[in-house]
């Protein structure tokens, strides 16, 4: 063996093994860190989940259950369609860009019924009469944990202890059905 | 017989260097003679991370990692393991005496310079190890699925969610779920139990080996290497076994006494060890009426809740805002060093600008912490954001004062 050094057959070597560790190291980190995505039986729990908008009369709403949140369909009659832009001086936030019933159709609205103040169910008082909580009631939600009070398309009153409005889960409209969450 | 030994003894040493490392490290290594009351809390820690370790590894015997069995098998190591509630409550009483003792053991270090030069290294590690702590308590508080464990453990997991563009898609992969769910109580689990307490072994490892590199500092700042003797021992140091090893035994005796007095008698500390949801099974559709975190996190909790503006123009929220100046506020430790422009280590011998600094950090830092385990108001809100400024002014103006300001000439002798 010869005793000589070949300086830049060294610092080859030392590069070539560098970058050859390196790309095993990360090709490995892959696998590991896959592995803290959703697993296959995550991804269908939280799978979109599919509603026949048809089941719906007009004025009623349905609870369905996506990702352990209740979400809130409801189906606007034409007098709620009306009374909605009366009530825009008494919200917090009138949400004129996301349309008026804050969805992309015009008789439904998609709620997650989680109450953004702390997280109770608010409860869906439609008529249209004076309440305990409100002499000029339209219709829309009430919480009873704490009185926050929201209008039919989600949007909290103002001096109520909720901060923002119900919040819009991501859905589509694909004729009579309605898809939440991302669609496929 | 003492032949016998000495024979056996070098058979060893041939082939694992004991007895240098001994002399090294312990019979031999010199300290300073003279030190005060807060240079106890690294032996302190040293125990109670014991503590931690066996009681955590007993607990694992008895635990379920499951959304659905956890909290059941919490119940049944309080109720039914023959002093399983002895294991818990020394648990988690041992926590917050880690972190109290590490709070202690680092005013120390800012008081006194500990983190000069050439100490740098030992700082940084003590830095990395509040780190993991933090990560450690947090993890272990989702175990118990209680109530306050899911509740906080989603604030905590948001504020990933609240960075931008990839917050969400992270936040997902952290949580293993698009929710805070079992997937994630289970990898938080092998993270308690095995990643960060490893982890932070080393890390000691590392700090007292780094230490002892440098030699131990003292109240003074007197460098004690100055002036040995003929043997080349320093003449203000003593050997650390056995000067130091049975000076501490007094200390952690009474640290025990003090100990199990809380164990014994208060072990949820009044709700702020362990708070009162926490003894509720976590419910996903019932946020309790105050997220409070434990009196350890309040401090920097009150940071991050202190921060109720965003940059609008630079798409940042005030919530993602808050969790930058939070992280801040625990990274500028890891500066300090750099940060300190002073001819003198010790408080004792900086000037007016210096200790007048360090009252008002510690005086925020104690506000901050009162104000963190407290429902927010207007008024609240005020005071901790002035303690921000206060916590964060001390450090960041450091360079400037500790280099102008007028200081105290250093004694030659401790
Ligand atoms: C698991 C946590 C820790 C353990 C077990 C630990 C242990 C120790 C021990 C045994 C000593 C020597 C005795 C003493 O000076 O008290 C020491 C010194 C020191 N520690 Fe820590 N420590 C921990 C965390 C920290 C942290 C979080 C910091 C600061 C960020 C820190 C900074 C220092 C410094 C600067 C010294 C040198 C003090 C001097 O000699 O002047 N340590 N540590
Ligand atoms: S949770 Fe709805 S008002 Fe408090």
């Amino acid at each position: 063996m010869s005793e000589k050094v070949d300086p830049k057959r060294r610092k080859a070597l030392l590069i070539t093994s560098g970058v050859m560790g390196a790309v095993t190291v990360a090709g490995f980190a892959v696998p590991f860190l896959s592995a803290w995505n959703p697993s296959e039986k995550a991804k269908a729990m939280g799978a979109s989940v599919k509603f026949d908008l048809t089941k719906l009369d007009a004025g009623a709403m349905a609870v369905v259950e996506w990702r352990r949140t209740p979400i809130f369909i409801v189906h606007q009659t034409e007098q709620a369609k009306q009374n909605l832009p009366k009530l825009n001086e008494k919200m917090v936030d009138p949400a004129l860009e996301e349309g008026l019933l804050r969805s992309s159709n015009d008789k439904f609205s998609v709620l997650k019924g989680v109450c953004t103040h702390l997280s109770c169910a608010p409860k869906y008082y439609p008529e249209i009469e004076p309440k305990a909580w409100d002499q000029e009631w339209l219709g829309g939600f009430f919480c009873p944990c704490h009185g926050s009070k929201f209008d039919l398309a989600g949007r909290v009153y103002k001096g109520v202890p909720a901060p923002v409005n119900l919040e819009v889960p991501p859905h589509t409209f694909e004729g009579d059905t309605l898809i939440i969450g991302d669609a496929v | 017989m003492s032949d016998k030994k000495n024979s056996f003894m070098s058979w060893l040493d041939r082939r694992l260097p004991v007895t240098e490392n001994l002399e090294r490290h312990l019979t031999k290594h010199p300290v300073p003679k003279k030190v005060n009351f807060f240079y106890i809390f690294g032996a302190l820690l040293m125990v109670v991370f014991m503590v931690q370790v066996v009681t955590g590894i007993w607990l694992m015997m008895f635990y379920t990692n499951t959304e659905e069995g956890a909290f059941a098998s919490v119940e049944y190591i309080m109720r039914d393991v023959d002093y399983g509630w002895l294991m818990r409550y020394m648990h988690s009483t041992g926590a917050s005496a880690f972190f109290l003792l590490m709070y202690f053991h680092m005013f120390r270090g800012l008081l006194y310079g500990s983190y000069q030069k050439p100490k740098e290294l030992v700082w940084l590690f003590g830095c990395f190890l509040l780190f993991l702590l933090m990560a450690e308590g947090f993890l272990g508080y989702v175990l118990p699925w209680g109530q306050m464990s899911y509740w906080a453990a989603n604030v905590i997991l948001s504020l990933f969610g609240a960075i931008p563009f990839i917050g969400p898609d992270l936040q997902v992969w952290i949580q293993g779920d698009y929710v805070l769910s079992g997937i994630t109580l289970s990898r938080f689990f092998a993270l308690h139990v095995v990643v960060v307490p490893l982890l932070m072994i080393a890390l000691v490892v590392f700090h007292i080996f780094a230490l002892h590199e440098v030699g131990a500092g003292n109240p003074e700042g007197v460098d004690i290497e100055k002036h040995r003797d003929e043997k080349g021992m320093p003449l203000d140091g003593a050997p650390f076994h056995p000067y130091k090893t049975f000076s501490a035994l007094p200390a952690i005796g009474i640290f025990f006494i003090v100990f199990f007095a809380i164990v014994f008698f208060a072990p949820t500390g009044g709700g702020y060890f362990i708070e009162k949801p926490n003894f509720e099974e976590a419910d996903f559709l019932k946020t309790p009426e105050h997220i409070a975190p434990v009196w350890y996190y309040a401090p920097f909790y009150s940071i991050l809740r202190a921060v109720t503006f965003g940059i609008p123009f630079l798409g940042i929220t005030s919530k993602f805002l808050g969790f930058i100046i939070f992280a801040a506020s625990i990274a500028i430790l890891f500066v300090v060093p750099w940060l300190d422009r002073s001819n003198v280590q010790s408080i004792r011998y900086k000037g007016i600008y210096s200790k007048v600094a360090m009252v008002l950090f510690a005086a925020s830092f104690v506000t901050l912490g009162y104000l963190g385990t407290k429902p927010v108001n207007e008024l609240r809100t005020l005071i901790a954001q002035i303690c921000t400024v206060f916590y964060f002014a001390p450090f960041i103006l450091m360079p400037i004062y500790t280099k102008y300001e007028k200081t105290k000439e250093v004694p030659e002798r401790l």
